[in-house]
Parts: structure tokens; sequence; C-alpha cells
């Protein structure tokens, strides 16, 4: 394996063309979508005017991050089994969405989570309180995209020194900001639709391609794969089922993705692009379908690459990317240097859309819930002026985010995407759920919530074996921890979810009833909207 | 955040009354006893997923047919099962739900247009 030149076969100059064609034909679109992004709506919701189907397109293309596309088919190729297992919990979280979430936030608010929660409680606590785990979420989920894009570089483009990924590492980011600044919430949301369109049918060409090498026969494809891997592969427990430590850290994961999706601010926001309650269902619908197809996929993928790449390869930790390179070889090995290139450059479109869909709901809630209802008081009458405010906020999250992926490359980081999970479950989800539908619900028990479900999370996590105390690997010489060389955990898990979120649900129940706030007529109008669609924001006509 | 900013020139609807009227109770109702048993459900039909796949390696492991074990089959129904919860929710929702809904907020906005005049 030659480091320098990345994976083996991988033609840099192709790669970085189909990429910047990605990159022109987005840019184009996202030009000509903000000739019609003047006003706040068309800024942060674009309009209300998406169709559902283009939004579930568009939720399906924020959602599906590297993480989850390389990640996983990673995952699967060198644990086997409990690769699945992780994309399981990401689907079936879409149900609580689907049923408890999306229509009824389309239906209540305008533009952020900090909407839905301030309608019937003090606003300025409230909006401040969301913004923060919206900003704290957002920031985590941000920093480990941006951490694993220079893996992807040395894998993608065979850049290893570390001063050349950060030079790629700001291009990617500077293109970010375009999208966001220029764009508004429509561009953006054209963005996901193209990267996700592309990402779906490479892994589907990839799927079929992997079925035909194998005689269309799900289980000679396994026999495949056990045939390098051994047994293990097909079975449970390879990657978590180690120690009693680990099986309830499992757990503790999976309670926080299931409960963490319908929390994370910038899935939230995409209900707001729709013009009706009725669409917001609709798009939930197809986000499901294209990411649960999308995850067979992934599954084949995954297997495939464990069947007929060089397992070897893929588990070395020397291998660029470590084992997020499994389905880049994967398609090296079945369509040479073109379907490398395709593939390389849709995992680059991913880290982008991605990154810039987080962007967008990072500004939009500083700039609407912090600058115009906590400092303005609700009183800035200039939209203009707060559009400016969420502009500005884009281009400082931007240069915060190439900061952030500069300095934290090649760091372990993984867990921040777990952590970001949990935080979305523990401070935003009992909030939502209690003010849609408990009446007792007040402003008490939503600062108590969010703040508490925060603090628990950070503070658990920085005090678990994620942070430090790993024991050291002979081989490496290195611990699995972010830290090195010191030991300061005392809570046993890497995921806070199981603690946390309960926790965040028993603080909100408690400083409700701790507190003599009553807003039954505003619950009233609450509920009676979030239902009917009464009284809605309307979409936009342009 | 006053859903009526548009038209000073009408009184609010009154929410209270909406929100006590039969035609609503009826639609919460509908709402809550479908969603809230298939919450529960699906999300114990999960835990028990990942508490097998935890604690239970043996029997998940048992091979069915070829190199398919019992692990990836209950791996699969999660698959079906969400997308068959799905497909249910949207039927109910429009057969049962989106009529009252629909014809709730139509009432709520010819009683707003009817003070404004």
């Amino acid at each position: 394996m030659n480091l320098a030149a990345g994976i083996e076969g991988s033609n840099v100059a192709l790669n970085i063309g189909i990429f910047s064609l990605f990159v022109v034909i987005t840019l184009f679109i996202v030009f000509r979508a903000s000739r019609t992004s003047k006003t706040a709506v068309d800024y942060y919701a674009a309009g209300h005017s998406f169709s559902g189907a283009q939004n579930g397109i568009a939720i399906s293309g924020d959602y599906l991050s590297a993480a989850s596309f390389l990640g996983i088919a990673g995952a699967v190729a060198a644990y086997g089994y409990d690769g699945f297992l992780y994309s399981i919990g990401f689907l079936v979280a879409w149900l609580i969405a689907l049923l408890l979430v999306a229509e009824l936030l389309r239906n209540t608010g305008k533009y952020t989570m900090g909407d839905v929660l301030a309608f019937r409680m003090r606003q300025r606590p409230v909006r401040a309180a969301a913004a923060t785990s919206t900003l704290v979420v957002s920031f985590f989920y941000l920093l480990a995209q941006m951490a694993g894009a220079g893996g992807l570089i040395a894998l993608l483009l065979g850049i290893t020194n570390k001063g050349g990924q950060a030079a790629v590492i700001a291009v990617v980011g500077a293109i970010m900001i375009v999208y966001v600044i220029i764009g508004g919430m429509r561009g953006t949301t054209w963005v996901q639709i193209i990267k996700a369109t592309l990402l779906i049918i490479g892994a589907a060409v990839m799927t079929v391609w992997v079925l035909k090498e194998f005689g269309f026969n799900l289980s000679s494809l396994f026999g495949g794969a056990v045939e390098q891997g051994g047994d293990a592969v097909l079975n449970p427990g390879a990657q978590y089922g180690l120690t009693g430590t680990s099986k309830i850290d499992f757990v503790s994961l999976a309670l926080a993705l299931v409960l963490g999706t319908a929390g994370l601010p910038h899935i939230l926001m995409r209900f707001y692009t729709v013009p009706t309650a009725k669409e917001a269902r609709k798009s939930v619908v197809w986000a499901i379908w294209l990411i649960g197809i999308f995850y067979l996929f992934t599954l084949v993928l995954g297997y495939g690459a464990g069947a007929l790449v060089d397992r070897a390869v893929i588990t070395d930790p020397a291998t660029p990317g470590g084992t997020n390179s499994a389905a880049p070889l994967l398609a090296f090995e079945l369509g040479g240097t073109v379907l490398l290139g395709i593939i390389a450059a849709v995992a680059f479109a991913t880290i982008l859309a991605v990154v810039a869909g987080l962007t967008i709901t990072a500004s939009a809630s500083f700039a609407h819930d912090i600058y115009a209802n906590v400092i303005k008081k609700g009183a800035a009458d200039d939209k203009a002026q707060e559009v400016k405010v969420a502009r500005i906020t884009a281009l400082v999250i931007g240069a915060v985010a190439i900061a952030g992926g500069i300095v934290a490359n090649g760091q372990n980081i993984a867990f921040l995407v777990a952590l970001a999970f949990a935080v979305a479950a523990s401070a935003n989800l009992p909030t939502i759920l209690y003010s849609l539908f408990w009446k007792r619900f007040n402003t008490a028990g939503a600062l108590w919530s969010i703040y508490g479900g925060l603090t628990v999370c950070l503070v658990l996590i920085i005090f678990s074996p994620a942070v430090s105390g790993k024991p050291v690997n002979p081989e490496t010489g290195k611990s699995l921890s972010m830290f090195q060389g010191v030991d300061f955990h005392w809570f046993p898990l890497d995921n806070p979810g199981l603690v946390s979120i309960p926790v965040a649900f028993i603080l909100g129940w408690l400083g409700t009833i701790l507190s003599k706030e009553r807003n039954e007529a505003k619950y009233a109008e609450m509920e009676v909207r979030s239902l009917t669609g009464a009284g809605a924001e309307k979409a936009v006509k342009h | 955040m006053s859903s009526t900013e548009e038209n000073p020139s009408s009184s609010p609807p009154d929410w209270a009354a909406v929100q006590q009227s039969a035609e609503f109770t009826q639609l919460r109702r509908r709402l809550r006893r479908f969603v809230f048993p298939m919450t529960v459900a699906f999300l114990l039909w999960y835990l028990l997923y990942v508490l097998l796949s935890d604690y239970a390696h043996g029997f998940m492991s048992t091979k069915v047919i070829g190199n398919i074990n019992i692990g990836l089959i209950f791996g699969l129904l999660q698959f079906v099962s969400t997308f068959v919860i799905t497909s249910l929710y949207v039927r109910h929702a429009n057969r049962h739900l989106d009529p009252v809904s629909e014809k709730i907020r139509a009432d709520i906005e010819r009683t707003q247009e009817e003070d404004a005049k």
C-alpha cells in the first residue's frame, strides 16, 4: 500500500475533476436560488415552498453524512453485524419524528426549534436555552464532520501532510460558506437534494454490482465475507460485546441514536421548508424510505467489501481513513478508477452538504432566537438586519468550522457524533415533547430540562473513557481516548445517554411542578394550532 | 408569534372553545390513540432487538438458511416494521385525521373572515 498515493489505483486528477463538476453545478444553482432569497423567510425556511418529496430527499441528504456512508459500510466490513446494528438505530429513530414531532412542529413554529418552545412560555430565557443547545449540538456535529475530512482527503486525494490537508479543509469550508450565505435555505436545500440523489444512485449502482458478483444470492455474499473474516462477521458482538461495560455502553448508544434524531436542530429546521404539516409528513415518509433503502445498500456494500477487498488493508490502521476506506476500495475493485472517482467526489459532496446544513441551522438559531428575540427583545422590525446578522453568523461559524477542522484533524473525536445525538436526545427531545403534549409544562421545566440535560451530558462525557483513561494499545502505543497519558475518568461508559436522557425527562417534570406558572390559554391555542394547522405560516409566492 | 397579525381587524379565535369542542376532542383522541401506543410498541420492539443482539449472541447467531442467521432476519424485520408503521400512520392520517383537522381549520378561518366584515 503506497500511502502517498492514497488508495492504490486512485486517479487524483479524476477525483478532483468530478468533485469540481459537482461544485460548479451546485454553485450555479445556489446563485440562481439567491435571486429569490431576499427576506428572512427565504433565508431561514426557503419561503416554506419546497414540496414534501423535495424536502424528503433533502432531509436524507442532511442525515446521510460521510459517517453513515463510509463509516457504516466500513464498520460492516470490519466488524460485520455490529456495523449493521448501528444503522438500524439511525433508521428506527425516524418514527419518532414522523409520529410525534414533524407535523406539530411545522404547525406551531416559524424557523427554529426555539419558536416552538417559546410559543407558550417566557420568550427570552427559553429562546436563549434553545439556541444554546442548538449551537452546542451543531458545533459538535460540525467538528466531527470536519475532523473526518482530513482522513478523507488523505484517502481520496493522496495528500498526507497536514499543511496540504489544512489547505483542502479551508477550500471546502469556503465553498460551504458561499452556499449558505448566498443561497440561504433555498440554495442549501438544492445542494442537499443533488448530493442525496448522487449518493443514493451511486450506492445503488454499487449494490447491484456487488450482488451480481454473487449471483444475486445474499447467502453467498455473506459466505464470501466469512471466507476472509470468519463466522464472527455474521454474528453480533464483534465490536460491542467484549465486556459487561461495553454491552451497557451499546444500550446507551442505541438509546441516544433512537431518541436523538428527532431532536437534531438541523433536521427540525428542515420541517419548516414545506408549506403545510401534510407536506412535512410526506417529507418524513420520503426520508424514511430513502434512508432505509440506503442503509440496506450499506449492508450489502459492507459485506461486499468484506468479501472482495483484502481484509488486511481495511483493518490496517495505517490505511488512510482507516475502516472508512472500505467503500472507496470496493468501488475501485468493482469499477476501477472511474467508479472510485465518482464515489470519492460523492463522499466529499456529502461532507460539504452536511456542514452547510449545520451552519445554516446554527446561524438561524443565533440570529432569530438570540439576536432578534433575546437581544432586540422581539422588537427587531427590521428583518433585513436580522438576515444580515444570520449571514455574518454563518461566516463566523464557517470560519470556526475550518479552524476546528484543521486543529482537530486526526484527533480521535469520532465520539462527538454520538455525543451530539446524546445532547439532542437529552436537551431537546424532552422539551419538544413536553411542550407539544403536556398542558402543565412551563418555562422552569423547559429550562431545567435543556440546561440540565446539556450539563449532565457534557459532565459525563468529560469524565468518560472516551476523553481519558482507556488502556494503551501495546501495538500502537496509544490509548483510544482523546487525551493520552492522563486518566481522570470516573463514569464507566463512553455514551452518556442511558443516564442523561432519563435525567432530562425527570428534570423537565420536576422543574414544571415546582413552578407555579400556568399557561392554559396559550396551551389551548398551541394545541389547536398544532393539530389543525390553523394560523400556521403560509408558503411565500414568488 | 401571534397568528393573527396579518389580520388585525378580526379578534383572535376563541382557542379554548375550539379546544373543548367535540370535534377537536375527537381529533386529539384519534391522534393520541394511534401515535402513543405505536411509539411504545416500536421502542419496545427496537429495545428487544438491541438487548438480544447485546446479550443473546448464541441465539442471534443461529443459522436459518445458508449463511443467513436469526440476527440478520431480526435486523431486517426492524426495517420492515419501520416501513409498515410509516405506511399505517399515513393511512390513518389520511383517513381519520386530515378530514377532521381540515374541517376545524376551515371553521376557524371562516369565523375569522366573518368577524373581519
